[in-house]
């Protein structure tokens, strides 16, 4: 089914250089993406939760806006329109940018973009589901509303939500694909390109398919081991039980 | 009441008011307590008595009356609540120890982030009164790996570690079980004897006799009664007190 890999391609490639080379337009793009979306999805959510109404206000709209409109639409926002809008200059340099740099710094922006909206509502929530004893705690101890969530909040609420980070961690990798349509040879646009070229669009969507699995898992071990690595000694003790069993014989740990 | 008239307090609280949308929490509650005095605050649940203390470090917002503490007058204005939250520590009844940081770490961010402390200074400090509550030994350990006892007494060294004037204890041992209140008492104990100004809201009546100067009963929001221990444990002068102290004396 995957002979289809190991063929030569016109440009004297093997058909298998081009998946890889989408593959790590897909990863740059979703690694990328991924820490702009992070970074700005916690200051965000910490605005959310501030009690400066003008800060919070404004997060709020962020959130709204980016969370609510499609990403493709958002893709060509980013790509087409936005070169219009700013002056003459800009907009031509944008537009005269190398091939794959034109489509990928759109592509970039509009994902951590719209992830970071995503991650900014997770980050509120795990804000508000810490008890209020931490946030007067702090105060009573003369920390500034900033130190208190820099060094008490933050850090609490983000072990808390971990596991739903994760699935933004999937989210934002399998969202790359939609920077085919700006014209970035990501993983799926080589995929179409292969199958367009010898048409055997089954083996090269399956080598595809199985890709994207691959990154899944991986994403998915590297946030468990996160989730593990971060976690509170002394706290949540069920948990590891539950996930060791084997091990507690007799129930001796 | 015959309450000794303090001559420098440390706390003034004139008129204090403060509500909870329709409930009035506190009543006109007036208050001064000098330095090194120790004030036990006792009363029914609901009768402001936590209330009147979290106004003191502006936990919780008055609305109306003035407060006082160590020269700063509590408004709105942040830096003051900054200046007067570095010198009122608190202990909390559910200790509210920060359980990502280990029990160094606990007393030392806030000498560092508040104080300006470097870290080995606000380190040793930390031991210091990590050894004065008696779990130097835990200081690598995590809050949740510590008993309830040891955490509220982490909590104590914590405040201690911003070297406050005054000490506010909001049901200290409320949460603890039985066998553990005597040693987060004895630290207590220790600290008022040390002349320490505290405000203490227990129902612990065995040691309000042995550490207060003077007691104050609440009752729906109101000071009801202010006196020394002796004289409010013998011979409460307001029938509430009475009823009161008939249902928390065995």
């Amino acid at each position: 089914m995957f002979d289809v890999l190991f063929q030569p391609a016109i440009d004297g490639q093997l058909y298998i250089q081009w998946l890889l080379s989408g593959l790590m337009w897909t990863l740059l793009l979703a690694v990328g993406g991924w820490w702009i979306a992070f970074a700005i999805g916690v200051l965000v959510g910490v605005g959310r939760t501030s009690r400066n109404r003008a800060v919070a206000l404004a997060a709020r709209l962020y959130v709204e806006v980016f969370r609510n409109i499609p990403v493709l639409v958002q893709m060509f926002l980013w790509y087409f329109v936005l070169p219009e809008l700013l002056p003459t200059g800009l907009g031509d340099r944008i537009k005269q940018m190398p091939p794959p740099w034109g489509a990928f710094f759109p592509a970039l922006a509009c994902l951590g973009l719209y992830t970071a909206a995503r991650i900014a509502e997770q980050v509120r929530a795990g804000i508000e589901a810490l008890p209020a004893g931490q946030d007067e705690a702090a105060a009573a101890l003369g920390l500034s509303p900033w130190a208190a969530r820099r060094h008490i909040i933050v850090p609490q609420a983000l072990r808390l939500i971990v596991p739903s980070l994760t699935s933004e961690v999937m989210g934002i990798y399998k969202n790359t694909s939609v920077a085919l349509t700006i014209g970035l040879l990501e993983l799926t646009a080589q995929a179409r390109q292969i199958s367009e070229a010898t048409f055997q669009t089954f083996g090269a969507f399956a080598a595809a398919t199985i890709i994207y699995l691959l990154l899944a898992l991986v994403a998915y071990r590297l946030m468990l081991w996160i989730d593990r690595r971060f976690q509170i000694p002394g706290s949540a003790p069920a948990r590891k039980a539950r996930r060791l069993p084997i091990l507690r014989r007799g129930g001796a740990l | 009441m015959n309450s000794p008239v303090p001559t420098d307090p440390v706390i003034r609280l004139t008129e204090v008011n403060k509500h909870y949308g329709n409930f009035h929490a506190l009543r006109d509650v007036s208050l001064e307590v000098a330095k090194g005095e120790k004030i036990i605050i006792c009363g029914p649940s609901g009768s402001g008595k936590s209330t009147l203390i979290r106004c003191i470090n502006r936990i919780e917002r008055h609305d109306s009356g003035e407060i006082l503490v160590d020269g700063h007058r509590l408004t709105g204005d942040t830096k003051d609540v900054a200046a007067i939250r570095r010198e009122v520590g608190m202990v909390f009844q559910s200790f509210n120890l920060f359980p990502h940081m280990t029990i160094l770490e606990n007393c030392t961010i806030a000498p560092r982030k508040s104080r300006g402390l470097g870290k080995a200074e606000a380190e040793e400090r930390a031991m210091h009164y990590l050894t004065k509550v008696r779990i130097p030994d835990q200081a690598g350990k995590y809050p949740g790996q510590l008993s309830g006892g040891q955490q509220q007494r982490v909590a104590i060294a914590r405040a201690l570690c911003m070297q406050p004037r005054v000490m506010l204890f909001d049901e200290p041992t409320s949460a603890l079980d039985p066998e553990m209140v005597k040693e987060v008492l004895d630290t207590m104990v220790e600290l008022a004897e040390e002349g320490m100004t505290m405000l203490c809201v227990t129902h612990e009546m065995g040691f309000a006799r042995q550490v207060a100067d003077r007691v104050i009963f609440m009752d729906r929001g109101e000071k009801i009664e202010e006196a020394a221990p002796g004289a409010f444990f013998t011979n409460p002068q307001s029938p509430r007190a009475r009823e009161f102290l008939q249902q928390v004396i065995h």
